[in-house]
């Protein structure tokens, strides 16, 4: 169990290395003459204007519920599908239940169009 | 100890094992130096696979185009990616003043690693894979969101407006596209009873993309969405906000994004044949894994260039059209096919048990494949139904004002006298 988390740990660890030893190899070879126009910020050749780091759009907020309400039913779900095989015909259909309770959630959203792009 | 010929990642995994042993190390030590070995193959394996990638990418898509694609350096523009990789090693970092430091050099390495982190759990043939986890799916779906991280960053730490649109519909986009994602994983995990990707390859004696179709559907369009490729490329649309997220990159940072990219689309390939497709999987494949390899590389390529073909054949959505296939669409369909699934399967197999296995399969299978084609037409109904019934905001037909030289009013002379 150990030895299998030590592999990914070493992977994880390695994915993450090698890239960024060729950027920094490549930031060695490559030339470096900055000034001060090269390095403004692009924005189609005109000077930007104000803050760039303004607020999310508010809308954003109730797909990120959405999301968040989804992505953790479904984690809720993963143990129930790992032991499927093992289950009684009761027991899909209380997750069958707990699913389409969801689901009725998911409808409602969309009538009251929450989900609608403005 | 395997025969060479019929397996040599086998061969070489165990003899490089038994070598140091010999020599006398502990095995634990000896098991340390294989895994970070073994991981250091995949990793820059991959890295060095995804030259080929570019190069077929470009082709195919010339193709798809009518064009011709890299054809001058080497035979048939081969050597085209390794020129490109060459000079994009010796370009000038420029680093815009007033970017975040830390988020911004941070990016294009995480987009990278988080594609590269999804080839540890991959099963290439039965004797070689990184490591086969206990809780694999649920690795490749959290490793999975690593990447649009790197997105997000990229866009964010910028410090530039295109970017930062790009960072918001990546947001969007992204995080939307998990849900019916994870919900469409769930149906090969319940079919196999095990998130192991080894196990679930063993336990397709019927292809799952048979048994569950709607969930190897949406599983490939989330695919296709999460890695921003071509009807999903909101975020990098270069005709609406220049490049997206990545415009303020250049040299091997601009470059790593595409790695990712490239990487990430042969990736979906990889994970949809492992999941849908049988993997390795084959006639001959559990005694030669050489052959399961062959097979596997087979299914992936075939995938591969359905993506490529997608990719170069559809126009861009709208970002209201996107959002609408996949909360209105994708998501209920998805969360309709395990409720169709979990059902009928459970229903119906408990009066299969006295048929023969092949016969237990074939009529599983079949009423499963059924119950999908059910679950797709009445959901798809439905939905049109839904969609139908809200009124959009039609944005074209609105008069605008236009740049138009009209003729001036022309105004009455004023003689200087009359000044009250």
């Amino acid at each position: 169990m150990l030895s299998d988390w030590l592999y990914i740990g070493i992977f994880m660890l390695l994915s993450l290395f090698l890239p960024a030893a060729a950027i920094v190899i490549a930031g060695i070879l490559g030339p470096k003459k900055p000034s001060p126009i090269k390095n403004s910020t692009y924005e189609c050749g005109i000077e930007t204007v104000g803050e760039t780091w303004v607020q999310f759009k508010a809308q954003y907020y109730v797909y990120a519920l959405v999301f968040l309400v989804f992505d953790v039913e479904t984690i809720f779900l993963y143990p129930w599908a790992l032991a499927y095989n093992q289950l009684t015909f009761y027991m899909v259909a209380e997750a069958v239940l707990f699913i389409l309770i969801l689901l009725t959630g998911l409808i409602y959203a969309i009538r009251k169009g929450a989900l609608e792009w403005q | 100890m395997p025969n060479f010929w019929s397996d040599p990642f086998g061969f070489i995994i165990q003899g490089f094992n038994n070598l140091l042993l010999s020599w006398g190390w502990p095995a634990s030590t000896v098991q340390v130096v294989g895994d970070a070995l073994g991981a250091f193959v995949l990793v820059a394996g991959s890295l060095f696979f995804c030259l080929l990638l570019i190069w077929a990418e470009r082709k195919i898509g010339g193709r798809v185009q009518d064009r011709l694609g890299p054809n001058r350096v080497g035979p048939f523009g081969l050597f085209q990616a390794v020129a490109d990789m060459l000079k994009i090693f010796t370009k000038e970092f420029v680093t815009p003043t007033g970017v975040d430091k830390v988020v911004y050099n941070l990016a294009p390495i995480l987009s990278v690693a988080a594609v590269i982190m999804l080839w540890a759990v991959i099963p290439f043939t039965i004797t070689f894979y990184g490591n086969d986890l206990n809780v694999g799916v649920l690795y490749l779906v959290a490793v999975g969101g690593l990447a649009e991280m790197g997105i997000v960053m990229a866009g964010w730490g910028s410090n530039n407006k295109f970017a930062l649109l790009g960072a918001f519909r990546a947001v969007a986009q992204l995080v939307s596209y998990e849900v019916p994602m994870v919900i469409s994983l769930l149906l090969p995990v319940m079919l196999s009873g095990s998130m192991k990707l080894n196990e679930i390859v063993r336990s397709q004696d019927v292809w799952f993309i048979l048994s569950a179709p709607i969930a190897a559907i949406i599983f490939f369009i989330s695919s296709i969405a999460e890695n921003g490729r071509a009807p999903f490329d909101l975020m990098e649309a270069e005709s609406e906000i220049v490049a997206g997220f990545n415009i303020e990159y250049s040299g091997l940072k601009f470059g790593f994004f595409f790695v990712g990219d490239f990487l990430h689309a042969f990736t979906i390939a990889l994970l949809f044949s492992v999941l849908f497709l049988g993997g390795w999987r084959g006639p001959g494949a559990d005694q030669i894994p050489l052959l399961g390899f062959v097979y596997l590389m087979l299914k992936t390529t075939i995938m591969y260039f359905v993506g490529l073909l997608v990719r170069f054949s559809l126009p861009r959505f709208r970002i209201d059209q996107m959002m609408n296939i996949n909360w209105k669409m994708l998501t209920p369909l998805a969360l309709g096919a395990v409720i169709a699934t979990a059902l009928i399967d459970k229903g119906v197999s408990r009066f299969l048990v006295t048929l023969t296995p092949v016969l237990y399969a074939i009529v599983r299978t079949a009423i499963l494949l059924l119950a999908n084609a059910l679950v797709l037409w009445t959901g798809m109904d439905l939905m049109g139904n839904v969609l139908e019934r809200r009124e959009r905001r039609v944005v074209a037909i609105e008069p605008r004002p236009v740049a138009r030289p009209e003729p001036l009013p022309v105004e009455p002379e004023q003689s200087e006298g009359e000044v009250p």
